[in-house]
């Protein structure tokens, strides 16, 4: 049985009651109302929702522009109160009925609200709706109807979000409104349409055409997200056939596309270079995929000439990933994740400014993951210790703007490892955990050589010491 | 039956000669006669060049959706703001005309003869929407018929459905005429289309023409926002399946890389298996999944805990192949792909009758990619083939080697040339990798 609290059931009550009262004048209007109009757009809007939820908005802002404040806010009833569960809005862990009696009155009061501002202005700008000789004023009606519609239903959305789920309301409203205004300006132009082409001669036939393109863009929209997440699948299986083949770094991509975000936002890049330095940190390592297994899990030190073949796995990553246009930058840091400060990285030796700026955050959200994550043939570090091995190598091995946006980054948000990898059990706090030696041959000198474990897989994958 | 172009070139320069001559006849006729209501024209003239300016990206089966619908909305339009319009289908036609010129200066600039296809398309459609709309309208014949009530609209909405029946076929003959593959698919893949962005152009035609009628000229811009909100979404569409594309692609050659399979392998295998799939009549939709499965065919590999050695010269044998193509299946159900994908690639090594004529053209395109490559080049195409027509008892499908056979010889030595040189670079990188390893 699912429970809201008090403060949540309280106010979702308060706000049927504000819609019934709102609602309730229509009782009062009489057979003279559009009472005709107002059933057909409830029966369109209760049908738009069936067919796909939330798309449907320009029909109640035609209703609002058309009817009776009372009758506006009925038109929202039947659609919101047989909706689908998928399009019924916060809170979350309520009962299905309370959410769907909550998503019913805000709506009304949203429909009622822009249908009331709708009226006021109207009258202000002294036009009778809808007809030629009105039309830059009704456009400014219509785009206020709009927008009051938008900010009732994010104000009350917000509102339940603090009630529910005690957010504290600075987060609960930010990114509900700014992100609804494009949008709803689109609805406020298509229910303009839709009310302009009701009420004309050529009647609701014409007025259905206008919601069309609205129902073919929001069904675009859900291919989009269904392709998008098919491309994210895809990205994922190829860290996966990494992650086969070298079991020792388990969710090492996910993490280093962590830090490497990380890193990103503690310099202030936009979310665009954001993203882009996530997936150079998740696909990184790529490369080992054209590394004979024999190699990647080989117990002992290697040979210069294995090693040598190692060293190969940037270049082949950045020739896996070069063909794909979006990764922009990050293809660059594929290739260099393994240049250093001083130059005496590989493949290309490259020193200071001249390693592209997205490879230097890659390299030491890679080095801090290596040394903190559990690996069964080293001691591993706790955090600090690890920023304090970084601040060490920083100017020689690492950029230190890197290393210092990476330590300010964990001091105010910690680190939790487990995270991206919550399926796997989660490592011990600290354990056998040093870096990789064929990642950074830079520790090599100062990590206690490696013991041998007879069953590194199993505990490779357990995380256990 | 497909031998590209050649004979089809005259079709091309007949459509285009009766875009010309519908121009020419046009602006002469309302150069004639002036210009009715400039104040609308000149409105809708800017809407058409704005949409044909913000334009989709080529490739797109519409690139500009509300260019092409604010040319079908002028075609329709009877009257502005209760006031009846007369303009005829002549001044329909030289205002697209102009507005188009306007909007596609860079591409026409450019020279590209898609961009004249496009062209001769939008006015010869607005010519016959205007030609059927405009005389019926104005001399009252189509008042008994309602269309000053209700009815307009689904009067306008099935003259627009005939315009974009006649527009998908005039598109699908010109497509034939530039690519020479077979009409038939492409007629199928463009009426396929029109209920997609198609119907949304159409209804936003109507909706424009008729909110014009009652609401006059401020309703363009209003009537605009929902399709453009459309095409941003058709856009981002676009953009998220070629990034997808390319993600495919690069795990494709992660088998490369990896060492399982020769350079180039899964990439060739994909371009010769869309070729033999429209050869053999398939759609846009069967094109794209063979494609997809024919780049991930070989993924399986990856998964062997050793990696075959690439290019070694005896084949797997068929057990062997077939568990390649099982845990192929599996990685590719985990990639996201659609389940017809995972199919096709489960199935590749299946005896031919078991399997669906996608994995059939699969399996006989990478059983010849493979002889190809193993037979010395000159002869080595034919001696391939001939391998594979000794095996239409049980492994190939007789009807797709044949297919793949006049795909060859159609593309003859220039693609072969092509292709040859492709592999050439690509050789050199791999060589390049390769000597890193023996260092």
């Amino acid at each position: 049985m699912r429970t809201i609290p008090a403060a949540a059931r309280g106010f979702i009550g308060c706000a049927a009651l504000a819609a019934v009262l709102c609602a309730a004048p229509a009782l009062r209007l009489g057979a003279a109302a559009p009472w005709a109009d107002a059933l057909a757009l409830a029966a369109l809007y209760a049908l738009c929702e069936r067919l796909r939820p939330g798309w449907a908005g320009p029909v109640l802002l035609a209703a609002a522009l058309l009817l009776p404040p009372p009758l506006a806010a009925l038109t929202a009833l039947p659609g919101a109160l047989t909706a689908l569960p998928g399009a019924l809005t916060a809170p979350a862990e309520a009962p299905a009925a309370a959410r769907r009696i909550w998503h019913a009155a805000e709506l009304a009061l949203a429909c009622c609200a822009a249908g009331r501002l709708a009226g006021l202005l109207a009258a202000a700008l002294g036009h009778r709706p809808l007809r030629a000789p009105d039309f830059p004023a009704a456009l400014l009606t219509a785009a206020a109807a709009a927008l009051a519609f938008c900010a009732v239903l994010a104000a009350l959305d917000g509102a339940i979000l603090i009630a529910a789920e005690r957010r504290p309301p600075r987060s609960a409203w930010r990114g509900l409104l700014v992100p609804a205004l494009g949008p709803c300006l689109v609805h406020g132009a298509a229910g303009l349409m839709t009310a302009v082409l009701w009420r004309s001669a050529y009647g609701p036939p014409a007025a259905l055409l206008v919601l069309l393109p609205m129902y073919l863009s929001r069904w675009v929209f859900a291919q989009y997200h269904r392709e998008r997440a098919a491309h994210q699948a895809t990205i994922r299986a190829l860290v996966q056939a990494v992650d086969l083949k070298d079991h020792y770094t388990r969710g090492h991509s996910e993490r280093v596309g962590r830090a490497s975000a990380m890193i990103a936002r503690e310099l202030g890049m936009t979310e665009r270079r954001l993203e882009v330095l996530r997936f150079a940190g998740i696909l990184h390592d790529v490369g080992k995929l054209g590394v004979p297994t024999r190699l990647l899990r080989k117990d002992g030190p290697l040979t210069p000439q294995e090693r040598a073949v190692i060293e190969l796995h940037p270049e082949y990553g950045h020739e896996i990933v070069r063909g794909i246009g979006f990764l922009g930058e990050a293809r660059a840091a594929v290739l260099h994740h393994h240049e250093r400060l001083d130059g005496s990285g590989y493949p290309y030796g490259l020193a200071g400014h001249r390693i592209p700026e997205a490879a230097r955050v890659v390299a030491v959200a890679d080095a801090f993951d290596a040394m903190t994550s559990t690996r069964s043939y080293r001691r591993a570090r706790p955090v600090p210790a690890a920023v304090a091995e970084l601040r060490r190598c920083a100017g020689t091995q690492f950029d230190p703007r890197m290393v210092a946006a990476l330590a300010t980054a964990l001091e105010r948000d910690g680190w939790q490892p487990g995270l991206a990898t919550a399926a796997q059990a989660a490592p011990p706090p600290c354990g056998n955990v040093p870096p990789d030696l064929a990642d950074h041959p830079s520790n090599a000198a100062d990590e206690p050589p490696r013991a041998t474990v007879p069953h590194r897989t199993a505990a490779a994958e357990d995380g256990a010491p | 039956m497909t031998t590209p172009a050649g004979g089809s070139a005259p079709l091309v320069a007949a459509v285009h000669g009766a875009a010309a001559v519908l121009a020419v006849w046009s602006l002469g006729r309302t150069l004639w006669d002036g210009l009715d209501r400039p104040g609308t024209a000149l409105a809708f003239g800017v809407l058409i060049a704005a949409g044909e300016l913000l334009r989709l990206g080529p490739g797109e089966r519409e690139s500009a959706p509300l260019g092409a619908a604010g040319a079908l909305a002028y075609a329709l339009l009877g009257e502005t703001g209760a006031r009846p319009a007369a303009h005829g289908p002549a001044q329909t036609v030289s205002v697209v005309l102009a507005a188009a010129l306007v909007g596609l200066v860079r591409p026409l600039a450019l020279g590209r003869d898609r961009t004249l296809d496009h062209l001769a398309r939008r006015l010869l459609t607005a010519g016959f929407a205007a030609t059927c709309f405009q005389p019926l309208y104005h001399t009252g014949a189509l008042a008994p018929w309602g269309a000053d009530g209700p009815l307009r609209a689904p009067l306008l909405v099935a003259l627009l459905a005939l315009t974009a029946l006649c527009d998908a076929v005039l598109a699908a003959a010109l497509a034939r005429a530039r690519t020479g593959w077979p009409y038939g698919p492409l007629l199928r893949d463009e009426l396929r289309a029109l209920p997609g962005i198609g119907s949304a152009i159409c209804a936003t035609g109507v909706v424009i023409s008729l909110a014009t009628a009652v609401a006059g000229l401020w309703a363009l811009p209003v009537c605009a926002l929902p399709l453009l909100l459309t095409q941003f979404a058709f856009r981002r569409f676009a953009a998220v399946r070629t990034t997808y594309r390319q993600t495919v692609a690069s795990l494709a050659r992660a088998t490369e890389i990896a060492g399982c399979t020769p350079p180039g392998h899964a990439r060739r295998v994909a371009a010769l298996g869309r070729a033999v799939g429209r050869e053999l009549g398939l759609g846009a939709t069967d094109l794209d999944i063979l494609e997809h499965a024919a780049l991930l065919h070989d993924i399986g590999r990856l998964s062997l805990p050793d990696p075959l050695p690439a290019g070694s010269a005896a084949p797997l044998p068929p057990d062997g192949q077939r568990r390649i193509a099982l845990l192929g299946g599996a990685v590719v159900r985990q990639t996201g792909a659609p389940p017809q994908v995972a199919a096709i690639v489960e199935r590749q090594a299946d005896p031919y009758r078991d399997q669906p004529v996608t994995a059939r053209i699969l399996r006989t395109v990478t059983a010849y990619d493979d002889l190809a490559r193993q037979t010395a080049p000159p002869g080595g195409a034919l001696r391939a083939l001939e391998r594979l027509r000794l095996s239409t008892a049980h492994d190939h499908d007789p009807r797709v080697v044949e297919a793949l056979a006049r795909v060859l010889a159609a593309a003859g030595g220039q693609k072969t040339r092509e292709n040859q040189g492709n592999q050439g670079a690509r050789r050199g990188v791999t060589r390049r990798l390769r000597r890193h390893h023996s260092r």
